[in-house]
């Protein structure tokens, strides 16, 4: 299939989501404004005020009653979307782990800001590295084309039937949320094309006939005019809670797999392809950072200088988090010696940042365990440059000639 | 132990989707839970408006034949439906 043309807009990376969201044209997008995710909201608010789209806008009073409302439109299978941020996030965690439980497969962007206290509306990973356990797919995108693709492809990983999970398209606030980039779009046609209709889900449920009951293959959406009108998300106690659950790790196994072809299929027809992992000149690597979201931009300058410097020197960019590619990062890694680690969120009292942890648990059962040191940086939008990266990078060196990471945690432009 | 209504998935690979289920748990008839107190419907005042439906927590107010009926299997008795019924025609009863 050639490659379509496609024409470039101006767009920060808020207004590139919500004009793929406006391509996309869900049934009901319901969301509530917070910086740095704002401008999304507003864009995608004007689209409806203009008739541009047939979306329903639920304006709400709160980010809880934004995803609820999201909850409950997917529930009866409406395409629904939201986005927040930060705070707003951390509002929504109940309903995070009953959407992703529910199986329903709502898109949320994200634009990734520090938590409070103190109060920073600057990027960093806390608010999404915190709900990597609820359940939801997490894509981290590089730049705004990326966050632009990631909005349409969401839907198709998360409506594929044996995936049916939430997604979250993570992109840095300001960096990415606020600055204008030039965004190569897809025709209106185009896009619905590729997103199609929600493909239907059935689920078997035990109905009563005469004398007993039978399996009834019945439609997985809340409809009360249905011939078998569902219940979702019934009391489940400890005879049968454990088996949804370990039925939900499965739609995260499948989602390695989707992802990856949809973003095959997303690149025959834009150009772009996307995986689960970005390698970057790690071919013959010694050291390779590994991270996720924006920086990795700045990383892939500073590993180009380094090269030419002499330093064999490579990058892995983690655009899917949840489900953690294990197979994907250690064949990506297989020869490096040593990991420079890259977290732009703490968890406080761990053994390291998030990613840290999984980039560990990953190659701990394996025979090849490059050194891992872990850096934390950016945190509530500070600035990580070519320079800083660089220095990361022959500071994993040193740690490489002393044949030990030194340090467990080092934090990168840190006072004192 | 299975609840009766629940489908118990004998393996976690035909649990339905979502914890889904034709109808929930008849285990569960909450209305065991209300402290001494139900709701009762006049019906000659009763409008059928729906309000008391709309506004009940568990469904348990619904209009039957264009009059508001209480299902006491599920009324937890908690008397909001009382409190906004614009007929004024509902009233908590003692049991």
């Amino acid at each position: 299939m050639a490659v379509l043309e496609q024409k470039v807009v101006g767009m920060t990376g808020d207004e590139a989501v919500a004009y793929a969201i406006k391509q996309v044209e869900p049934d009901i997008v319901a969301a509530y404004p917070i910086t740095p995710q704002t401008i999304i909201v507003e864009r995608f608010s004007e689209y409806v005020a203009d008739g541009l789209v047939k979306t329903e806008f639920v304006a709400v009073e709160s980010e809880h009653s934004a995803l609820s409302a999201c909850v409950g439109a997917a529930a009866t299978g409406a395409r629904a979307f939201t986005a927040t941020a930060a705070q707003g996030l951390a509002l929504m965690w109940e309903i995070l782990y009953i959407a992703s439980s529910l199986r329903l497969p709502i898109v949320m962007a994200i634009v990734n800001r520090a938590l409070s206290a103190p109060i920073n509306i600057h990027a960093d990973h806390s608010d999404t590295m915190g709900a990597r356990d609820s359940g939801w797919i997490q894509l981290y995108c590089e730049n705004s084309q990326e966050a632009y693709d990631t909005c349409i492809q969401a839907w198709r990983i998360a409506e594929h039937p044996e995936v049916r999970l939430p997604v979250m398209v993570c992109l840095d606030g300001f960096v990415l949320s606020h600055t204008l980039e030039d965004i190569r779009t897809l025709p209106d046609d185009a896009v619905k094309r590729f997103i199609g209709k929600p493909p239907e889900v059935r689920v078997k449920v035990e109905v009563p006939v005469e004398g007993g009951t039978e399996i009834v293959d019945a439609p997985y959406k809340l409809d009360p005019w249905a011939p078998v009108p569902l219940t979702m998300g019934t009391f489940a106690m400890y005879d049968c809670y454990f088996e949804y659950k370990r039925q939900q790790e499965e739609g995260m196994k499948a989602a390695l797999r989707v992802i990856e072809e949809v973003g095959r299929e997303y690149g025959e027809l834009s150009g772009r392809y996307y995986g689960l992992v970005h390698p970057y000149r790690l071919e013959d690597a010694d050291v390779a950072i590994v991270g996720v979201g924006s920086s990795m931009g700045t990383a892939s300058v500073a590993v180009d200088e380094l090269r030419e410097e002499g330093y064999r020197v490579g990058l892995l960019r983690i655009r899917c988090f949840r489900p953690f590619p294990v197979d994907r990062v250690r064949e990506a890694l297989k020869n490096v010696k040593a990991v420079a680690v890259m977290d732009r969120a703490m968890s406080f009292g761990g053994p390291g940042g998030p990613l840290f942890m999984d980039m560990v648990a990953a190659f701990y059962g394996g025979a090849h365990r490059p050194l891992m040191a872990n850096f934390i940086y950016g945190l509530g939008g500070r600035d990580i440059s070519v320079a800083d990266f660089k220095q990361v990078v022959k500071t994993v060196y040193g740690d490489l000639e002393a044949g030990a990471v030194r340090e467990p945690m080092r934090y990168v432009g840190l006072r004192g | 132990m299975a609840s009766e209504g629940m489908p118990f998935p004998p393996s976690w690979r035909e649990a339905p989707m979502g914890g889904a289920a034709y109808k929930p748990s008849t285990l569960l008839r909450t209305g065991t839970w209300r402290l001494g107190l139900k709701p009762v419907v006049d019906e000659e005042k009763c409008t059928g408006c729906g309000w008391c439906h709309i506004y009940c927590p568990d469904g348990a107010a619904n209009l039957v034949d264009g009059k508001a009926k209480i299902n006491y299997e599920y009324c937890k008795g908690c008397g909001i439906c009382a409190e906004q019924c614009p007929a004024g025609a509902i009233s908590m009863v003692k049991e």
